[in-house]
């Protein structure tokens, strides 16, 4: 029971960063490599603080913003720089990795004795304590998601999905495609920021290591939502992202279970992302692009 | 808005077949009531010679304990291919299944199941931790204060940097790290208290991954260092081999921090044998499964049987004049 409890509560904080890679991948179209390095950029910044006597909710905002500067850095160096996006993904990430090291001054900065966000659930005990979590995680994960549904509905967040859409054809609507690049990297990679700092405070650490592989986490759970969650618009992409992100942990624990080895896992997750991805080519139609007709 | 989210039938089908496996899992897997069977989870970070060989030792060691797989053991191993998430997961797994003991396997490993473990009277014994205080698993070595115990591979570094002084013709060593890794920063940290004290001079050269190993070890060469010493850092151990070709090349002694380089071409350590670290791990263990001790009480153990391991073929490829001294001392000789 624990594991399918504790897999929840990890596949709710993975939501967060799910919504972030959705953002970039589905709705900017911008292949953002940035996660890998964000991730464990919120990570370190949140520990470090809360270490350093900082109230945890401080932390994970400051968290927050560490993220929004590692996007707007991407960002810039694609639409100012002229830098390929992918590689300016990969040049920030690689970058951060030093930063992530010098912002921990160490490769592992624990958390397990230290007041958390989690601290005063944590001292609940049994059923009690999962219940409140998995609650109060849903809360969070719910409350980014329907202020991102918000903003994606205003004009700046039309403007954002429309350069998405058609980036030759955004500029002859007044729309201003750098712009959306910018503001679209840098929320997300806050969102991403934002679920390394839930996470380190999870799992009762912050590690140089933990980013590997993140984006695919990201991008499977993106993928791995939209089978399951059918439908157009705003609300039901957002949502896939969150429940695909859950789905994945459950896969994982599932995995576990039935005492798979867990070596296996990374194939698995790789043929899983890619026999989505070529689904719409082989069944036309039975996997919609989200977001197309709304 | 939030009008018509259709779900995919077969979609829902998989959830609720994975729900179903992990609901009845959990349950299948728990207590048997045939009364003397424990069951102990081991959850390892990655899969290495040290790591491994720890793994082996701790099975063994129970083994010689009385808990025999099969007799009245069942052991749980599981890996969690470096990934800190999976580690978690399956610490949480052993949480559901009620396992008696767990043991994890570095440090990592041991965070993840000090966590799942936080609000349970499951005890963790861990095993390849450098600093468990830093890493906040116990609240100092000799009194732990929580439900977490076990062995630091800890190195005996002033003794292994003293090893240098008998073959070196100079006074500068050339040391090897990955600044990401916790183990390597604590063991970087003595070495330099204890360089002032042996009158050696460090020089630092750091390292990301496998690939720049080459590269630093060729640096340090050309900044003229006497030895190299290489602390049990995963990253440089994995790229020894690159380190030994730039050594034999340019007839500089590797001093290592564990006994596997030295097998596999270093020259000498005075230091851990992961595999009998393992199984003083194991007697800890049972202690606990025995209902003879607790782990808040229990102190945080070095290993106890530190031995000399001496390369003689490596000596001669890197020029070294092996001190008779040496081989009195050696216990394990290649």
């Amino acid at each position: 029971m624990e594991l399918l409890l504790g897999s929840l509560e990890q596949g709710l904080i993975f939501g967060i960063l799910a919504l972030g890679v959705y953002l970039t991948f589905r709705v900017l179209n911008f292949p953002d490599l940035t996660v890998d390095g964000s991730f464990p950029l919120g990570g370190a910044v949140a520990a470090t603080l809360i270490v350093a006597g900082v109230s945890p909710a401080w932390a994970t905002a400051a968290a927050f913003f560490a993220g929004v500067s590692a996007g707007l850095a991407t960002a810039l160096m694609n639409t100012k720089g002229g830098i390929h996006g992918l590689l300016a993904g990969i040049l920030t990430m690689t970058g951060l990795y030093s930063i992530n090291l010098r912002i921990m001054g160490t490769a592992n900065v624990s958390l397990l004795r230290k007041g958390t966000l989690f601290t005063p659930i944590e001292e609940l005990s049994g059923w009690m304590r999962h219940a409140a979590l998995i609650g109060i995680l849903l809360l969070v994960v719910l409350a980014v998601k329907l202020l991102l549904d918000a903003f994606l509905r205003t004009d700046l967040g039309l403007a954002l999905r429309a350069s998405g859409d058609n980036p030759r054809m955004a500029p002859s609507l007044g729309i201003d495609p750098h712009g959306s690049i910018l503001l679209g990297l840098a929320l997300a990679n806050g969102l991403v920021a934002l679920s390394g700092a839930l996470m380190a405070q999870f799992q009762g650490y912050a590690d140089i290591q933990m980013g590997i592989g993140m984006i695919v986490v990201g991008l499977a759970s993106v993928i791995l939502g939209e089978a399951v969650v059918r439908g157009d618009g705003v609300f039901r992409a957002t949502l896939a992202a969150v429940v695909g992100a859950v789905l994945y942990r459950l896969v994982i624990a599932g995995a576990l279970s039935l005492n798979l080895q867990t070596s296996d896992m990374k194939l698995v997750t790789a043929l899983l992302v890619l026999v989505t991805l070529l689904g719409p080519r082989i069944w036309p139609g039975r996997f919609p692009r989200p977001l197309r007709g709304s | 808005m939030p009008t018509r989210t259709v779900w995919r039938p077969g979609a829902v089908f998989v959830l609720a077949f994975l729900l179903a496996v992990l609901t009845l899992g959990g349950c299948s897997s728990g207590n048997t009531a045939s009364g003397k069977t424990y069951t102990v989870g081991v959850v390892q970070i990655v899969s290495h010679v040290a790591l491994d060989a720890a793994r082996q030792g701790f099975v063994d060691g129970l083994k010689e304990e009385g808990f025999e797989e099969g007799k009245n053991l069942k052991l749980i191993l599981r890996n969690a291919e470096n990934s800190q998430d999976t580690a978690r997961q399956i610490a949480d797994k052993f949480v559901s299944d009620r396992v008696d003991l767990i043991l994890a396997i570095a440090t990592p490993a041991a965070q993840a199941a000090a966590q799942a473990t936080k609000t349970t009277s499951i005890p963790v014994v861990i095993t390849a931790v450098t600093d468990p205080v830093a890493a906040g698993l116990v609240k100092s070595l000799e009194k732990p204060g929580t439900n977490v115990t076990g062995t630091t591979d800890m190195n005996p570094v002033e003794d292994q940097l003293a090893l240098v002084l008998d073959v070196a013709k100079g006074k500068r060593v050339g040391i090897l790290y990955n600044s990401g890794e916790v183990n390597s920063r604590v063991q970087v940290d003595i070495a330099k208290e204890a360089a002032k004290k042996l009158g050696l001079e460090l020089v630092e050269r750091t390292v990301t991954n496998t690939n720049e190993v080459q590269q630093a070890a060729e640096a340090l060469a050309a900044q003229g260092v006497n030895a190299f010493y290489i602390p049990t850092d995963n990253t440089v151990v994995a790229g020894l081999p690159n380190v030994l070709q730039v050594a034999e090349r340019h007839k500089i002694p590797v001093i290592a921090g564990e006994g596997d380089s030295v097998k596999n071409g270093a020259l000498a350590t005075y230091g851990i044998d992961y595999y009998s670290l393992g199984k003083q791990t194991a007697k800890m263990a049972a202690k606990i499964l025995r209902g003879e001790a607790k782990p808040q009480d229990m102190p945080i153990e070095r290993q106890k049987d530190l031995k000399f391991f001496l390369n003689l073929k490596a000596a001669e490829r890197m020029g070294v004049e092996v001190p008779d001294a040496w081989k009195k001392r050696a216990n394990e000789t290649y």
